[in-house]
């Protein structure tokens, strides 16, 4: 066995392209890389992926090591599985990355396993302790109210870090790699899950994951007709729309709106929550947001620990203001 | 022949407690919760139990639930059976010691499964509401051998598969895996389901099974953690809320808004 050197991130490419959350991962990758002086890889997974790995190495990857087959066109966990562990025994690294995406939730554990390593997952921020060159993670615990720090004493030392924590890495079309192809024996015979069946859910106003402005409804709305203020504030807005736990588990809205811990992680420059107490979990998915106005009756709750704005009262009324102001201001803006 | 199901659950912190209540040990590096707030069965392992009582509602099946640790509050975790969970498996040793590296409970998890003996189907919550590590299940299916299914919001048993609706961002898919197989349960399941009086009554008297490590086969030098705690801490939020005050609601909304415009917010 070669001594394990440098950084390996494990990215995803789609349609050609690297994700942006690779290009995420590649960043903190670097840090990591430069501040031990060693290389840094990445590995994909997929079919034709000569572009993809381009662009990682345009992103900062020394080399990429990659499992090209069309078996693994489409993302499919034990096929996956088998070529990322191949990938990590070729490149050997003393770090591993992967991003906390859908995909990678499920992938990093089983892969660790298959390691024989720990996993560090989720984590806000990696840095390295020099000279020992051992990896400092740390990553929220007990639903957000606590963060803990760890250090793993096997190899690789392995984390999966949350997406958009890290900014994507700038590509330099002058930087230049090196490409390995890892042979690997994919046999459909591996699969064993299968997807019958995708359902799009129909976002009917912007992405929330991506939305500049986002307003969101909890307990306090006091059921689905709630929403229905929230969701002209939004539009007046131009903002995505969310909701609480407590709200999508009454049943009120779909969950897809939910943000949280185990809904969706959001990074606006505004969030507005109404009737949203701000229960950690709560605060996990929207700890991102630049500014955070709360809406809230009560004046202990949690929320405005987070908020820089907070509004004591009667929602209803409030909303019903905003409403109208946000349709002043956008026909002033549109008659100059 | 019935449908053999088995639910890990795990006894965790009421994750519910005020966050006055909730402190840190720095020397032990551990959470101190007092003694007024008991602790609770983790919420998506309550989730887990209720999907398979649901498959039990339709046909015949056994739910066997198990969990590990130092010390159990029995009447806590006494819920499970209440609920219609059909046995109780507590391995219970003081050589468990509450760790962030998941891969000690899975090995212990695992043996345990081995142990109760055949199984069609094992279900367990997406994640603890302690470490929120969402690993363990993932470890047992490796450890196992076993196709995984994870965040799934209704489960379905039959012709000798297992075919599951799961959560994706962009809304939802259906995925089939042979049985024997491993499903994680998210919330969105729907909510667990309230055990009756009588149950409760019932539950009281059944004992549940007891082991200990030396049960397992398990020796206690082989549970070492490689994934160490360096430091647990509680975050400090450096933002201080503004509130806006004075006047009645429409001068109130009015001010926000003009500090949202001014900051350029909106």
């Amino acid at each position: 066995m070669p001594e394990a050197t440098g950084v390996l991130v494990l990215g995803e490419g789609i349609a050609g392209r690297l994700t942006s959350t690779t290009a995420e991962m590649l960043t903190a990758g670097h840090q990591l890389a430069a501040a031990m002086d060693e290389p840094l890889g990445c590995g994909l997974v997929g079919y034709q992926l000569e572009a993809a790995a381009e662009e990682a190495m345009h992103c900062g990857a020394d080399k990429v090591y990659t499992v090209d087959d069309p078996l693994v066109a489409e993302y499919q966990v034990e096929l996956y599985l088998a070529a990322l562990t191949q990938i990590c025994r070729t490149a050997a690294p003393r770090v591993l990355l992967m991003a906390r995406t859908q995909s990678g939730r499920d992938l990093a554990p089983r892969l660790a396993a298959r390691l024989g390593v720990p996993l560090a997952q989720d984590c806000l921020e990696v840095t390295v302790d020099i000279p020992s060159k051992s990896l400092l993670a740390t990553r929220p615990v007990y639903g957000g109210n606590a963060m803990a720090r760890v250090r793993s004493t096997a190899t690789p030392q392995f984390a999966t870090v949350r997406p958009k924590v890290y900014p994507p890495a700038v590509a330099d079309p002058q930087r230049r790699g090196e490409v390995i192809a890892v042979p690997v024996a994919l046999d459909p015979a591996m699969v064993k899950t299968r997807v019958l069946e995708v359902v799009k859910e129909e976002t009917a106003g912007i992405r929330l994951e991506d939305a500049k402005i986002v307003v969101a409804g909890g307990r306090g709305l006091g059921g689905p007709e709630g929403f229905q203020p929230l969701e002209q504030l939004a539009k007046a807005l131009g903002a995505g729309i969310g909701a609480s736990r407590a709200a999508v588990d009454s049943g009120w809205v779909p969950y897809s709106w939910q943000i949280g811990l185990t809904g969706k992680t959001i990074t606006p420059d505004l969030y507005i929550t109404v009737g949203i107490s701000g229960a950690s979990q709560h605060i996990a998915g929207c700890s991102g947001a630049k500014c955070i106005v709360a809406i809230n009756k009560d004046r202990d709750a949690n929320i405005f620990r987070y908020a820089r704005y907070g509004i004591v009262g009667d929602w209803q009324k409030i909303l019903s203001v905003l409403i109208e102001a946000a349709h002043e201001f956008r026909q002033s803006a549109d008659t100059p | 022949m019935a449908l053999q199901i088995i639910v890990t659950a795990k006894q965790v912190i009421d994750p519910e407690i005020p966050k006055s209540a909730f402190k840190i040990d720095v020397a032990t590096k551990r959470v101190v919760v007092p003694p007024s707030f008991p602790p609770v069965v983790n919420g998506f392992d309550e989730h887990a139990v209720e999907a398979a009582l649901r498959i039990k509602d339709s046909q015949e099946a056994k739910v066997t639930v198990v969990a590990i640790g130092k010390t159990f509050a029995l009447e806590i975790m006494r819920k499970l059976l209440a609920m219609g969970a059909d046995e109780l498996v507590l391995v219970q040793d003081p050589a468990i010691e509450e760790t962030i590296d998941s891969r000690v409970a899975s090995h212990i998890l695992a043996a345990a499964i081995k142990k109760i003996g055949a199984f069609d189907l094992i279900l367990c919550g997406r994640q603890a509401s302690d470490w929120d590590n969402a690993q363990v299940p993932l470890l047992l299916t490796e450890a196992l051998g076993l196709p995984c299914v994870t965040i799934a919001k209704r489960i379905e048993v039959r012709d000798g598969a297992v075919r599951v609706e799961r959560v994706i961002p962009e809304g939802q898919e259906v995925v089939e895996a042979p049985l024997p197989a491993l499903v994680t349960v998210s919330n969105e399941l729907g909510l667990p389901r309230y055990p009756t009086m009588r149950a409760i009554m019932a539950a009281n008297r059944k004992r549940p099974t007891l082991w200990k490590l030396s049960d397992l086969g398990i020796d206690p030098a082989d549970l070492q953690p490689s994934l160490h705690l360096v430091d647990l801490f509680v975050p400090v939020s450096d933002r201080q809320c503004e509130f806006i005050e004075g006047g009645d609601e429409r001068q109130i909304a009015q001010q926000l808004f003009q500090k949202l415009r001014e900051a350029r917010l909106i």
